[in-house]
């Protein structure tokens, strides 16, 4: 059989969903940012609630987030997706709210919008991801940015003197009482990405079961701030973000 | 015995080049073009198109949602 005869839509297995629009993503090759935008437009899909979503973007890299998958968006001002998910799904409980957040977003100038959104316990589910740095500025120091790791800001390391330790925001938020499912994975395999439309396909089902606000933290990739192809990426990550934040479910009520 | 066979197309024009599909593809079928499509990125192409498993692993990985994927048993 010639390729051409394979290449049938009665053969096809996979195709892009049609919650990701065509318009071209901004990010850079190879970034995590594209990798999970695909699986929430995909689980949107399974779920059949594309009409009936609403996603809040962030400041940071994904703040265009809302030109890639058609569902109803939010934008927050830096940090705020937490607490505006908390207006919008408190006004419209019957819709699916998520938050998508950077490290940035999500562990320093919105510190305070998550922790108290996860020890409210809003019916929110909250999209993190975790690539160690400001992306979309330059490359800085985040406060997850691990010991030693180099950053526009900290160009021969991370020091605890200087610097303090990286923040295990994640884990933290597993120990409030609003949270019902806080969970890390990573998208660099397939085995991964496998897993983390698991994860947060449960944290959107979460949501709409009122159990409480789900975490899906996704450690991720900045081949453009680590100054790395995205495969050495991927390889860096494994041998130095997966220590510090180790993968694997950490709260599931 | 039943053979599986697979190919895959690439969104030449939405591929940025950034190589985690060669990598991901566990029967080396993938590599990058030596021509750039119009944004310079060098886009994946079937290099051994023979050798393909129609598995998906390439889809999975790929950022930008580039790759669609056939399979038939043969
Ligand atoms: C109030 C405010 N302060 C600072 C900025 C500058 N700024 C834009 S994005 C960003 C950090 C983004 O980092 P992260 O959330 O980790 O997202 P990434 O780009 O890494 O995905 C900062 C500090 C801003 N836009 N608004
Ligand atoms: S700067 Fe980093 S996080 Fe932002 S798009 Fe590029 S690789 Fe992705
Ligand atoms: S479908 Fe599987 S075998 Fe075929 S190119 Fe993709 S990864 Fe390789
Ligand atoms: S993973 Fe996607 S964007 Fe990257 S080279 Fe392959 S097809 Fe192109
Ligand atoms: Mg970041």
């Amino acid at each position: 059989m010639t390729t051409n005869e394979i290449i049938n839509p009665a053969n096809l297995v996979y195709a892009k969903t049609k919650v990701m629009n065509d318009t071209p993503m901004h990010y850079c090759p190879g970034c995590s940012h594209g990798v999970v935008h695909k699986i929430i437009g995909e689980i949107i899909d399974d779920m059949g609630v594309q009409e009936n979503t609403i996603g809040i973007a962030p400041v940071g890299c994904a703040v265009f987030a809302y030109k890639y998958l058609d569902i109803d968006w939010q934008q927050a001002a830096h940090g705020r997706a937490p607490a505006l998910a908390t207006a919008v799904k408190r006004l419209l409980p019957d819709r699916l709210v998520f938050t998508y957040q950077g490290d940035g977003d999500l562990a320093a100038i919105g510190t305070a919008e998550t922790i108290h959104a996860c020890n409210r316990g809003e019916n929110i589910a909250i999209i993190f991801i975790n690539n160690g740095i400001y992306g979309m500025t330059g490359g800085q120091m985040a406060p997850t940015t691990l010991h030693g790791m180099k950053s526009s800001t900290s160009p021969n390391g991370r020091t605890v003197p200087l610097n303090g330790h990286p923040l295990d925001i994640t884990k933290l938020l597993a120990m409030l009482d609003g949270t019902c499912y806080v969970t890390r994975q990573a998208v660099h395999n397939v085995a991964g990405v496998r897993k983390t439309k698991k994860a947060i396909r449960k944290a959107f089902e979460n949501s709409m079961l009122g159990k409480g606000t789900s975490i899906v933290e996704v450690v991720s990739t900045c081949s453009s701030g680590w100054k790395l192809t995205p495969e050495a990426s991927n390889d860096w990550m494994v041998e130095n973000m997966f220590p510090a934040y180790p993968l694997g479910d950490l709260k599931d009520l | 015995m039943a053979k599986v066979k697979g190919a895959v197309v690439v969104n030449t024009e939405r591929c940025k080049g950034c190589n985690l599909c060669v990598v991901a593809c566990p029967s080396d079928v993938l590599i990058l073009n030596k021509e750039a499509n119009s944004k310079g990125y060098n886009f994946s192409m079937m290099e051994n198109p023979d050798d393909c498993v129609g598995c998906a692993a390439c889809a999975y990985v790929c950022p930008d949602a580039c790759i669609t994927v056939y399979k038939v048993r043969v």
